[in-house]
């Protein structure tokens, strides 16, 4: 039997095939390898980017600030291969120690303060793109033979080339779902999510958690803006504006419940994939002006929570069916 | 809180005293990396001076603060006012593009305002999605629907009498001025001489409780987004109307932290409850008076979003309930607490729901 908190996730998934069908009566090509390539190349920062978004969604927060922190590490990292002889492997290294220790801060702040993490993650947002801005205005670009022969690996099958990047996501999102369902943290996430008092009576570790959480979305974000200077080969403070709206619309249509608790890290690649659909689709098209990909992704936005608050609404519905049949039950008995 | 609401009202003066303050810390620091700062000109029939810009320029966040105030007070949020502002200046110039008039651009902006914002408020009020997500929704579709609108280009115009919106002048004074004045003090007078304030602040309190004492709440969160759709509509007219173009990419762009970080300032709790909409007003003065001490000391406009940041930052600590407990507890050992009392915190199930 499938159980209503999977529904959402096959809803992702026949929706992906649904579209992936329809992309592909209408352009045969869009079936070849080189199409999957691209589309796992193209969305490899979005979709990292994204596990740590699931991880904040899962507990009930939101994290605002990770565009600006992949803006950020791509002009950290183009300024510090520009000025400095470091050695790009001990750079990412730097970068992503920054990033975490961000992540921590905004957790801790979150947590010990009680500050909802909307408005905290909204400061670090202008906060971490005004540090890019004091870095660097202008786009930096990075030339480093460490970067051509990163961006030089890749995996051909019939010409389709599977770069490493594209990896690096799916390796990320097998972490991110093996951290999610098989580890301590990942039941604190959930559990979190579901209701913070209740969590903290059941022995949960909210302060670790929280600040975990957070901790792991900066990390990834940084980890994000790695792979996003491997993709542009530049650092640019104006890069990825609005990143973390795509981040959010790609794991709520991945089927994750924005009050949290419910969803997995999977269904979010499908979200991702979704998007990047609707993308390439308005590429083969070619008459389809690209701010229709704004306007379909909140169409597709608004179907997804609409979808979310009729299964919620009918969960609560049977619950209370439930109660009112015990009741009834027990009442008869006395 | 509510029978604070309920008895007599403290000062206007007191709720705003440290708004004020801060507002004067800030002009003080303009004054002291530009003497001139309070020198204002009459020429060519117009007030030129800094003060002038400060509040000529702070018009679009004012006007978006109004609204936002609002919806804050009601618990909510509303994000979509920047795509919203994108939209409305998008119409204005579309319509005025086509040859009509310029009144009649400015009531399509407004009634495409007002449509996102009953769109948001139907989110909110009816189907109960978290206003967070249902105001996401417009925010992510909003700059799309904004470049159908101009076809992708930035829409130019040469109408004499949408220009005045953004860039003329009333009896000297520029006109943005005294439209966000003026929409101000409407809106201030309309909820607080009238119950619809307290009913608002009831909505934001606990809004199951509110319902069950006969507040039509639907109806009114549905007005509160329709009303902040329509400010967003004004601010997006006034800012197509001073670049004389409409730019579906970057009007607007960011505005809506903006404007929720003046709310913030003006000391209104994101968690709901009483609102003062002139330290809202205020709170976005401040802001503008920080961007002009960053433009007029020379600093590179790089730092404009650092010290941002490191001021929300400071404000949200002062403000942050935990520091607000300790005052409260210091204060409440003297021999009168304060009507100032920190809110109290709500469970995180209910700001979810």
């Amino acid at each position: 039997m499938i159980r209503s908190t999977h529904l959402p996730l096959l809803i992702t998934l026949a929706t992906f095939v649904l579209a992936y069908a329809l992309c592909a009566s209408a352009y045969p090509a869009m079936l070849s390898l080189r199409v999957v390539a691209n589309l796992l190349t193209d969305n490899a920062f979005l979709g990292i980017a994204a596990v740590g978004m699931t991880f904040v969604i899962l507990s009930g927060g939101i994290d605002l600030s990770i565009g600006s922190v992949i803006a950020f590490t791509g002009v950290f990292l183009a300024v510090i291969l520009r000025d400095t002889s470091l050695h790009p492997l001990a750079a990412f290294a730097l970068v992503l120690l920054l990033t975490t220790g961000f992540g921590t801060v905004m957790g801790a702040t979150i947590h010990y303060l009680e500050m909802p993490p909307f408005i905290v993650t909204l400061a670090g947002m202008f906060l971490a793109r005004g540090a890019a801005y004091v870095l660097s205005t202008e786009s930096v670009p990075i030339t480093h033979e460490f970067y051509d022969t990163l961006q030089g690996l890749y995996w051909k099958i019939d010409g389709a080339r599977f770069r490493l990047i594209g990896g690096l996501m799916v390796l990320t999102f097998i972490v991110g779902i093996l951290v999610a369902h098989r580890t301590r943290f990942g039941q604190n996430v959930y559990a979190l999510g579901g209701g913070e008092q209740a969590a903290k009576l059941m022995g949960v570790p909210v302060a670790r958690t929280t600040i975990g959480i957070y901790a792991v979305s900066g990390g990834l974000a940084g980890l994000s803006g790695i792979v996003f200077s491997l993709y542009t080969s530049a650092g640019y403070s104006l890069a990825t504006v609005g990143v973390e709206l795509e981040a959010i619309a790609a794991v709520v249509i991945g089927g994750t419940l924005l009050t949290g608790g419910y969803g997995f890290v999977g269904g979010t690649l499908f979200g991702i994939l979704i998007m990047g659909l609707i993308q390439t689709y308005i590429v083969f098209d070619g008459t389809l002006s690209s701010w229709w990909t704004k306007i379909v992704i909140g169409g597709l936005l608004f179907a997804f929570i609409l979808l979310q608050k009729g299964l919620t609404w009918a969960a609560k519905k049977r619950a209370a069916q439930a109660r009112m049949r015990t009741a009834t039950g027990s009442a008869a008995l006395s | 809180m509510t029978s604070q609401t309920v008895g007599p009202r403290p000062s206007i003066m007191r709720r705003i005293l440290p708004q004020l303050v801060i507002l004067i810390v800030a002009l003080a620091l303009n004054v002291a990396v530009f003497p001139e700062f309070f020198q204002i000109d009459f020429r060519n029939g117009r007030l030129f001076g800094n003060l002038i810009d400060v509040l000529n320029r702070g018009a679009p966040v004012a006007l978006l603060c109004i609204g936002m105030t609002l919806v804050i007070a009601t618990k909510g949020i509303d994000l979509s006012v920047g795509a919203v502002m994108a939209i409305a200046g998008a119409v204005a110039a579309s319509v005025v593009v086509e040859g009509h008039g310029w009144g009649m651009a400015l009531l399509a902006a407004l009634a495409a305002g007002g449509l996102c914002g009953l769109w948001n408020g139907f989110l909110v009020a009816v189907l109960r999605i978290q206003p967070i997500v249902a105001t996401l929704v417009l925010m992510v579709a909003g700059r799309g629907i904004a470049q159908l609108v101009t076809e992708g280009k930035i829409l130019t115009f040469d109408n004499a009498g949408l220009i005045h919106l953004g860039a003329g002048t009333v009896a000297g004074l520029p006109t943005p001025i005294l439209i966000w004045l003026a929409l101000g003090a409407l809106v201030t007078c309309v909820v607080r001489k009238t119950a619809l304030g307290m009913l608002i602040e009831a909505i934001g309190i606990n809004e199951r409780s509110s319902r069950l004492a006969g507040i039509n709440s639907r109806v009114l969160l549905v007005c509160v987004y329709l009303v902040s759709g329509l400010c967003a509509a004004l601010a997006g007219v006034i800012v197509a109307a001073d670049i004389k173009g409409a730019d579906a990419n970057n009007a607007g762009l960011w505005l809506e932290l903006d404007a929720i970080l003046a709310v913030v300032i003006g000391g209104n709790s994101l968690l709901g409850g009483r609102f003062s909409i002139v330290a809202s007003l205020i709170g976005a003065l401040i802001i503008q008076s920080i961007n002009s001490v960053i433009l007029l000391s020379g600093l590179p406009p790089e730092f404009n979003l650092v010290i941002k940041a490191l001021l929300i930052l400071g404000i949200l600590v002062i403000q942050s309930p935990r520091i607000g407990t300790y005052i409260y507890m210091l204060k409440a050992s003297g021999p009168q607490p304060q009507p100032d009392a920190p809110p109290i915190r709500s469970t995180k199930e209910e700001t979810a729901r």
